[in-house]
């Protein structure tokens, strides 16, 4: 490279289109600019347009009256309701199914990589077939599959499937029965987050001066004697009924009461969860196959059991190539519950599309829908890249 | 680093430079410049204008139509797979009348919810998709021409679930197809009755009485004639009842974009031309004979004395005549497809007679 010698010699001996800080420059100079051009050109001819045609571009219809419904909302919602509360209802459904589907699919994710792995041959291959089905259909038919093939085929509400519970299945759905607070449940439930509180607080504590005194400090029995102590007061104090069990009847059209799945909302969860998780499987697997066969075979030879090896060694080293495709694999699976529009679960962008319709203003909900999506994507990503920071290696 | 990116720089810009078509001046500030004159360059937008759609039909040889292909009877798919149906049947006349040949229009299937966008960024020259008038579309998505479908929303239930009247729908649950004025009808509906019910929504028509036949909802609700339809392509048509009770109003009307009055003229003037002809007993087996009718108005109607806007709006003397040989009249569209011996379904035509026979269709005076 020319950059060792004096400056003023390397001037005047190379002419400036062959000098790399030129033309360095000059690109990057000439890429911007088109860039910045297309975006101005872009945002031109778009606010032309709209005005041409008379569009609106404010948010203000978010405070007029939405006028549709929306099925079983998770919150408080009427069509006399502001098309804002219409929009919250769609970003409470996406976060429920999402936040239930990560958690459903990295389960059952690991499972099917712990099987895929298995040195059982039928288990291993059952684990595999499962991967490459999900992997090479597209999630919409599956979940096309999953409503209208499984869910729709269920007995009428009068010829519900009846599980020990009991539980109620049919076309319109699960409905479990649940236990619910009575009026005098409150200070059971107070005291049973006191009890989870302390019992973990003592838990660590005790543990880590275990660690740091060598003496045995009984963290564990400790903990468990807190959790269930603490609510056995509270269990007392309602007067020996916090709970009681809503058992769904069957009324009129429906069955009434309960913890009800809708069969929307169970065919886009099951749907997700399902597909996602055959990534998911294949990332564990990755990370745990990325471990090198040295370090397991050197924490047998040094005694720790089997589950030892898995939780301290094993674990922590594949975790660090599991969490960044993990993540992804994370915000994969919150975007792909948009395709709930298919099968009538009603979460963000189908309430948004409802909206373009009902009021009329498509570029303000769809510049809504893509905000949203945006800034979950990216605190999910965010508070993500925290605990994948703290878990990979310290380089020194 | 940069030497191995430099072969991909160097490409980008000599791309750059011969874009910018620049003469011999390799100099970066003469690249830049030449950018920002290409940003000035003002690129209007496809908006219409007056007389642009029809500019823009006559182009491109066809009339792009918003329809549909999943409903019976008004848009469809006949075993050859050509669209047909009532709605098909008003686009095929606009092609007709401006065109010459019926067969000259491409059919856009659309969902509801994706009308009203597609008509506001004209990327049709039409919707005729049993589409309802009402204030807000009006105001916001494009210009209504006439009414074309006189129609109202009622609900359709299983026989067998013992329902007789909408008093016994507390609780019920129901499936409806989302971004349509059926939706907000049935929310009013329930609300003023003071019942509680289950929406069950869906984008694809198809997957809301899909949804119904198969039992998630114990009623589905739409307008009269789209149930009517619907029950007649179900596995037993006789196992579901119409209940005789309309909740609303839904005139269907076709509708052109916003912006260009001209192409709004004309479309209005085909469907009323279809009124008229049915008036004046014009029909698609007469229409030549009727051109040597003895009766004043059929002559205006059909072009063959005088020039009662035509030429104002750059359409034919026989435009309109065209437009009844291609699809017949306003009568004879209904009937091929609802009348009594209709290849859809059978629906008296109530509202949808002429005025002179009890109906609400009218149509201005061809003068």
């Amino acid at each position: 490279m020319a950059t060792n010698q004096p400056s003023v010699l390397y001037k005047s001996e190379i002419p400036f289109y062959r000098d790399e800080r030129v033309l360095k420059a000059i690109a990057q100079i000439v890429s911007a600019a088109l860039i910045i051009a297309a975006v101005v050109w872009a945002v031109l001819n778009f606010l032309k347009a709209a005005e041409a045609r008379s569009m609106t571009l404010t948010f203000d219809f978010l405070k007029e009256a939405a006028g549709f419904p929306i099925s079983n909302p998770p919150i408080e919602y009427e069509p006399s309701m502001t098309f804002g509360r219409a929009f919250l209802v769609g970003l409470v459904n996406t976060l429920l199914v999402s936040v239930f589907g990560v958690i459903g699919a990295t389960l059952l994710g690991t499972l099917i990589a712990l099987a895929r792995l298995s040195s059982n041959w039928l288990l291993s291959r059952i684990a595999l077939a499962y991967i490459e089905f999900h992997r090479n259909i597209p999630l919409l038919v599956l979940l096309f599959i999953w409503y209208f093939t499984v869910f729709a085929q269920l007995p009428q509400v009068a010829d519900s499937i009846v599980w020990p519970g009991p539980i109620y299945i049919s076309k319109r759905g699960f409905y479990l029965t649940w236990p619910r607070l009575t009026e005098t449940g409150m200070p059971f439930v107070i005291l049973l987050g006191i009890g989870i509180l302390a019992a973990s607080i003592v838990y660590i504590v005790l543990r880590r001066r275990r660690e740091i005194t060598g003496k045995e400090t009984y963290y564990f029995p400790i903990s468990v004697g807190l959790l269930i102590f603490f609510p056995l007061i509270g269990w007392f104090l309602s007067g020996g009924t916090p709970l009681w069990l809503d058992v769904p009847v069957l009324d009129g059209f429906n069955y009434q009461g309960g913890l009800r799945f809708t069969p929307e909302f169970t065919a886009l969860f099951v749907g997700l969860t399902m597909y996602t998780a055959a990534f998911i499987a294949e990332v564990v697997r990755a990370g745990i196959q990325a471990v090198d066969r040295g370090q397991i075979e050197a924490a047998r030879a040094v005694g720790l059991s089997t589950i030892q090896v898995l939780s301290l060694v094993i674990i922590p080293q594949a975790l660090r190539v599991i969490i960044p495709p993990m993540i992804s694999q994370y915000l994969n699976l919150t975007k792909n519950s948009s395709l709930a529009l298919a099968v009538g679960f009603q979460e963000l962008f189908s309430v948004g599309k409802i909206a373009i319709n009902q009021a009329g203003r498509a570029v303000p909900v769809f510049a809504l829908v893509m905000i949203t999506y945006l800034t979950m994507s990216l605190l999910t990503s965010f508070v993500l890249n925290i605990y994948n920071r703290r878990i990979q290696f310290v380089t020194r | 680093m940069f030497r191995k990116l430099f072969p991909v720089f160097a490409v980008l810009v000599s791309l750059a430079l011969l874009t910018a078509a620049c003469s011999s001046g390799s100099e970066a500030p003469v690249v830049i410049e030449t950018v920002i004159v290409t940003v000035e360059v003002p690129v209007v937008a496809a908006t219409a204008g007056r007389g642009e759609i029809l500019n823009r039909v006559i182009e491109r040889g066809k009339l792009i139509c918003g329809g549909r292909t999943d409903l019976t009877g008004f848009g469809y798919l006949d075993e050859n797979g050509r669209n047909i149906g009532f709605d098909i049947d008003l686009c095929r006349a606009v092609a007709a009348a401006v065109l010459g040949d019926p067969e000259a229009i491409e059919v856009v299937p659309l969902t509801a919810a994706d009308r009203g966008p597609v008509l506001q960024t004209a990327e049709v020259d039409m919707l005729s998709r049993n589409l309802t008038w009402t204030t807000s579309r009006d105001a916001q998505w494009g210009n209504f021409t006439t009414v074309m479908f006189y129609d109202g929303q009622g609900f359709m239930i299983r026989k067998d679930s013992g329902i007789t009247s909408t008093d016994e729908f507390d609780g019920a649950t129901v499936c409806v197809t989302s971004g349509t004025t059926t939706e907000q009808n049935l929310a009013d509906f329930f609300r003023q009755n003071n019942m509680t019910y289950e929406a069950v929504i869906f984008e694809e028509t198809a997957a809301v009485y899909s949804a119904y036949e198969e039992g998630r909802c114990d009623i589905t609700t739409s307008d009269k004639s789209q149930l009517a339809s619907v029950r007649s392509g179900f596995a037993n048509p006789d196992d579901h009842i119409i209940l005789d009770i309309t909740i609303s109003k839904e005139p269907l009307t076709p509708a052109v974009p916003h912006g260009d009055d001209a192409w709004f003229d004309i479309v209005k003037e085909v469907m009323y031309a279809l009124i008229n002809a049915e008036e004046l007993g014009v029909t698609q087996a007469n229409v030549e004979e009727m051109k040597s009718s003895e009766n004043i108005n059929v002559l205006r109607l059909l072009g063959q004395e005088g020039d009662w806007g035509y030429s104002d709006l750059g359409l034919d003397a026989e435009a309109l005549a065209n437009a009844i040989a291609a699809v017949g009249n306003y009568g004879e569209i209904y009937n091929r497809y609802m009348g009594p011996d209709g290849i859809a379904f059978t629906l008296p035509r109530g509202p949808n007679d002429l005025w002179s026979n009890g109906g609400l269709m009218y149509a201005p005076p061809v003068k």
